[in-house]
């Protein structure tokens, strides 16, 4: 797949240079470092990869990578990519967002790229709350989470993104810390390699509007069981987890979803002799 | 701080939330977005403090929140929201439902560019998109006229029993402060009495909204909206009088601001509307007859006033913040169709003027109104830097 060798690429090679505007101490930064670290271990060239986003803090992804990127519109992420992964099969799309864009505005999109199964990695960089518009509870929230926009709390259960995700028929299922860049990395190009839709969840803290998120550090902790491929028992697992086992939680055998037979992507050389005088 | 008499230095969405909460909406569904937020902000603080006794709900987007809007609007209470751009682009398609089903819903739009690509810009762009979907429109320059604007809506809307949309550039209106007077609560509910809408959906009577019609039906609906549309001038310069009679300020729909004798007119709308009046100052000081035609009420277009002002002047120079490829410049597009076959109509000369929040200095109008008196207007608008 990699048309560069392998010993050229650095996770560098995949960093745009253009500096983000996110909060200092903003989780999103590891993660931008994880997906450049992954995209370099599986020996991908910046042009063999497409980051595809929302809106959100964490959907400003794509304009820090070198790979090619869409920063589309709020919630619309997951249709955008399949398009995209449906007409270029040969690229590795990843899709990156926030819990508002994934769950909240999005959410039903979710639902359906699960079930359609198209060979795509979800990244989504929880923070259990909107950062983007300043602080208002998201889908993920915690129901008691005290606020000057939500006085009191919402009192609404939260969404379980990952019991949705196996319900819904995604084939690999994550989560993932920000403090842990490598252990991050490391699960993104897992999720890579395995076929169909991978979803994971990376806790990336929001130190601006969620500042005892960095208390984050101290809660995860490994997974304590091993990797299952019955979603019986990854539904038990995932219905009884308290949101801070990372690893790889369920890696399924869905056959991925199959395009239709393209045809071959032209090339440059064929492309300019169509404007040839 | 509390309502009274004296004024208080108020941001224009703060304004706006304070009309909403003298308005009394029973329910607020919203979904954040820039520069539309502090509009939530202050409406959340406000039913903290128990001062709004509102529902405020934030659905999972903007399509949600307009179909919350039009259910519970047709149950019969007064409902308030606000968004933006984006927002106001994914409600499109139930911005034509609620018209349709009259339900008398008052938002507040802050006007910013729409993607792609992305920008934060002041552009009317995403509300002269929604003329057409049957939404009185109004568009103000200050932070009280933002006030006094949403209590009007609310009395127009309940009259003609249309939704109304009130627009304020972003930043340029949302953000900057101003003083404010806020009217006392009493005079408020004098002006704006309590809701009582004589058909909404009652439990008690199993009726229903939006069912399959026939032709016929269809058309004579749509026949009414218009005939509520038509009705709005009047109703809308009853209000704002009332309102003048109450408060001690009235905006009309159409302002002239020193238009008496003027040869050539800059019309405009929102924000820019400042700065075209400085532009006039400097043309006046300078000698030049020149004035300004605020247009307050874009939808329905208040034509006939229009053409009243605009009798006997020789240029209207059109300034448009918002851009429709293919056509340019919609107020311009809307002005020439309001004066065609008029007879001595004034030569229209257009100018896309403030395009992506781009900085348009009293200069600059100076400059393009000059232009204007010395050339034959073009059909279409001509972009402006
Ligand atoms: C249609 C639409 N509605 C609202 C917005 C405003 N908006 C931008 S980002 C955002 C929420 C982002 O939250 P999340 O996805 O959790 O990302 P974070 O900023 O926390 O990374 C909202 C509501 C928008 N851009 N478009
Ligand atoms: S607001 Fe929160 S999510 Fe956004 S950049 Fe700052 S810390 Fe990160």
């Amino acid at each position: 797949m990699s048309t560069a060798s392998a010993a050229a690429i650095t996770p560098q090679s995949f960093k745009s240079g253009v500096k983000p505007v996110w909060c200092p101490g903003c989780g999103d930064y590891s993660v931008l470092s994880s997906i450049t670290k992954a995209l370099a271990a599986l020996g991908l060239a910046p042009e063999n990869a497409a980051i595809v986003s929302g809106i959100g803090c964490s959907s400003r992804i794509p304009a820090y990578t070198s790979c090619y990127g869409f920063h589309g519109v709020h919630g619309r992420a997951l249709p955008a990519a399949t398009g995209l992964k449906i007409a270029r099969p040969d690229l590795t799309v990843i899709v990156a967002g926030g819990d508002g864009d994934g769950y909240s505005i999005g959410g039903n999109h979710f639902l359906h790229a699960c079930r359609r199964n198209v060979d795509l990695t979800y990244v989504v960089m929880d923070n259990h709350v909107y950062g983007m518009t300043k602080g208002q509870p998201s889908p993920t929230t915690e129901p008691d989470w005290d606020s000057k926009l939500a006085p009191g709390g919402t009192g609404l259960r939260e969404f379980h993104p990952l019991v949705i995700a196996l319900a819904s028929g995604a084939n690999f299922i994550a989560r993932a810390f920000s403090g842990d860049p490598n252990g991050t990395a490391d699960l993104i190009a897992q999720a890579v390699r395995h076929p169909g839709f991978s979803f994971i969840e990376v806790l990336s803290p929001c130190v601006t509007y969620r500042p005892e998120q960095r208390g984050w550090k101290d809660a995860v902790r490994p997974a304590s069981v091993a990797v299952t491929d019955d979603p019986a028992r990854a539904a038990r697992r995932l219905m009884t987890d308290d949101g801070f086992n990372l690893g790889v939680l369920y890696a399924g055998r869905r056959a991925p979803y199959r395009a239709a037979p393209q045809h071959e992507p032209q090339s440059p050389a064929s492309l300019e002799l169509d404007f040839a005088l | 701080m509390s309502p009274g008499n004296d004024a208080v230095l108020l941001t224009g969405n703060h304004a706006v939330a304070w009309g909403a909460r003298l308005a009394r909406p029973k329910v607020v569904p919203v979904y954040p977005i820039t520069p539309q937020t502090p509009i939530l902000e202050l409406l959340t603080e406000f039913q903290a403090q128990g001062e709004l006794e509102a529902e405020i709900i934030t659905p999972e987007s903007e399509h949600s929140v307009m179909a919350a809007c039009i259910a519970a609007s047709l149950g019969g209470v007064r409902v308030f929201t606000a968004t933006a751009s984006q927002g106001l682009m994914l409600m499109h398609e139930l911005l034509h439902y609620a018209s349709g089903a009259r339900a008398p819903i008052v938002m507040a739009n802050v006007n910013r560019t729409i993607a792609s690509p992305w920008g934060f810009w002041p552009d009317q762009t995403d509300s002269v998109a929604q003329r057409d979907t049957g939404w009185i429109q109004f568009y103000v320059e200050s932070a009280q006229e933002g006030l006094d604007t949403v209590l009007q809506a609310f009395r127009i809307a309940e009259r003609v029993r249309l939704p109304v949309m009130i627009n304020l550039d972003a930043f340029y209106v949302s953000h900057s402060l101003e003083p404010v007077r806020v009217p006392p609560q009493a005079l408020a509910d004098e002006y704006l009495p309590p809701y009582a809408p004589e058909h909404y959906l009652d439990p008690a009577r199993g009726e229903s909204w939006g069912n399959v019609v026939t032709q016929e039906m269809y058309w004579r609906h749509r026949r009414d909206i218009g005939g509520a549309m038509d009705a709005v001038p009047e109703v809308a310069a009853e209000a704002d009088r009332e309102w003048q009679r109450l408060s001690g300020r009235g905006w009309d729909l159409v302002e002239r601001y020193r238009c008496e004798g003027a040869d050539l007119v800059v019309l405009t709308m929102g924000s820019m509307c400042g700065t075209a009046r400085e532009a006039v100052d400097e043309l006046r000081d300078a000698g030049h007859a020149a004035g300004l035609l605020k247009v307050r009420l874009f939808r329905p277009l208040p034509a006939a006033e229009l053409r009243r002002a605009l009798a006997g002047v020789r240029d209207v120079l059109v300034l448009d913040r918002n851009f429709s490829p293919g056509a340019g410049g919609v107020l311009h597009q809307e002005l020439r169709a309001a004066l065609y076959g008029t007879a001595a109509a004034p030569r229209v000369h257009g100018a896309l003027a403030g395009v992506g929040g781009v900085n348009v200095p009293p200069a600059k109008i100076a400059e393009l109104a000059g232009r204007a008196r010395s050339s034959e207007p073009l059909p279409e608008a001509v972009w402006a830097r």
